[in-house]
């Protein structure tokens, strides 16, 4: 059975980043931009368990588990700040924060 | 299993440009839970059923549930933020683009072959369990911590603590906005 090769989960990793980036900076929509946190994160797990499995061992999965418990800690965090946000400025833009300044 | 990573991968990598490209939040999500499901089956082909798992029950069910809820409690069909200007984007998407290319240019230099074989959920858990077993301390520390932080957040300020965080800055037109689920929330 051919295995993939390690260059095409690591580029995959680094493409799938790229774009959660790209998103990132181009995004309004508060919710969007912690969706492409998410992205991020979930690309560089992915390395992770690329790395893993160059070498046959579990520690990179082991790694990715503490990238999914960081993840989901980030995520609840993100949108109860998206529930303030929204109740405090009446809009989910994350341009509306400048009015913050002050 | 290669055809398998690179179909996958195809999938994956569609699916993430489709979430930050589509205008429709819930659109977006939806890709998003296609993006992390295509992720979960590249994790299989590379050997790694456990995490496969885990990604399918943890990102895909937990945190897209957690999006999704916050979309039911924002309401956020009603407004849809204007998108940023091609103009305040591009530059920082061709210069992220040579980035990328370098990136893989790097990466394309040496090639390896994976181990090949599978490292099952026995041997992920003997290594959690054994040599990183203060790492999932710590991991439940912070869970702990982003529980007790999320619902510090995001209840409404009540009593005292209203007076102190929101003084004079969004008190009388705070109540028409707030929607009403949020309240349910801290039952």
């Amino acid at each position: 059975m051919a295995t993939v090769s390690l260059n095409s989960g690591l580029i995959l990793a680094a493409i799938l980043f790229v774009i959660g980036f790209v998103g990132l900076i181009t995004r309004r929509n508060l919710i969007v931009v912690l969706a492409c946190i998410e992205i991020m994160l979930n690309a560089a797990g992915l390395a992770f368990v690329v790395a893993g499995a160059r070498w046959g061992r579990a520690d990179g999965q082991v790694m990715f588990l503490f990238v999914l418990a960081m993840a989901a800690a980030e995520v609840a965090v993100g949108l109860a700040l998206a529930i303030r946000f929204r109740q405090a400025l009446g809009r989910l833009d994350i341009d509306a924060a400048d009015e913050m300044r002050g | 299993m290669t055809t398998l990573f690179y179909i996958a991968g195809a999938v994956a990598i569609i699916a993430t440009i489709m979430v930050v490209t589509r205008s429709q939040l819930v659109h977006a999500l939806l890709y998003l839970v296609i993006s992390l499901f295509a992720v979960a089956v590249v994790f299989f082909t590379l050997g790694a059923p456990f995490v496969a798992a885990l990604e399918v029950i943890v990102y895909a069910g937990a945190i897209m549930m957690l999006f999704v809820f916050a979309v039911m409690l924002l309401d956020v069909r009603a407004q849809k933020p204007p998108r940023m200007p091609r103009s305040a984007w591009a530059g920082p998407v061709i210069l992220i683009a040579v980035l990328l290319a370098e990136l893989v240019y790097g990466i394309t230099l040496h090639d390896h072959a994976l181990a090949g074989g599978s490292v099952g959920p026995t041997q992920v858990s003997a290594a959690l369990f054994g040599p990183y077993v203060l790492g999932v301390e710590l991991a439940s520390m912070l869970l702990l911590a982003a529980l007790i932080g999320a619902r510090h957040v995001a209840a409404e300020p009540t009593g005292a603590a209203a007076g102190e965080a929101d003084a004079g800055t969004t008190g009388p037109e705070e109540a028409p906005e707030v929607p009403p689920a949020p309240e349910g929330v801290q039952g």
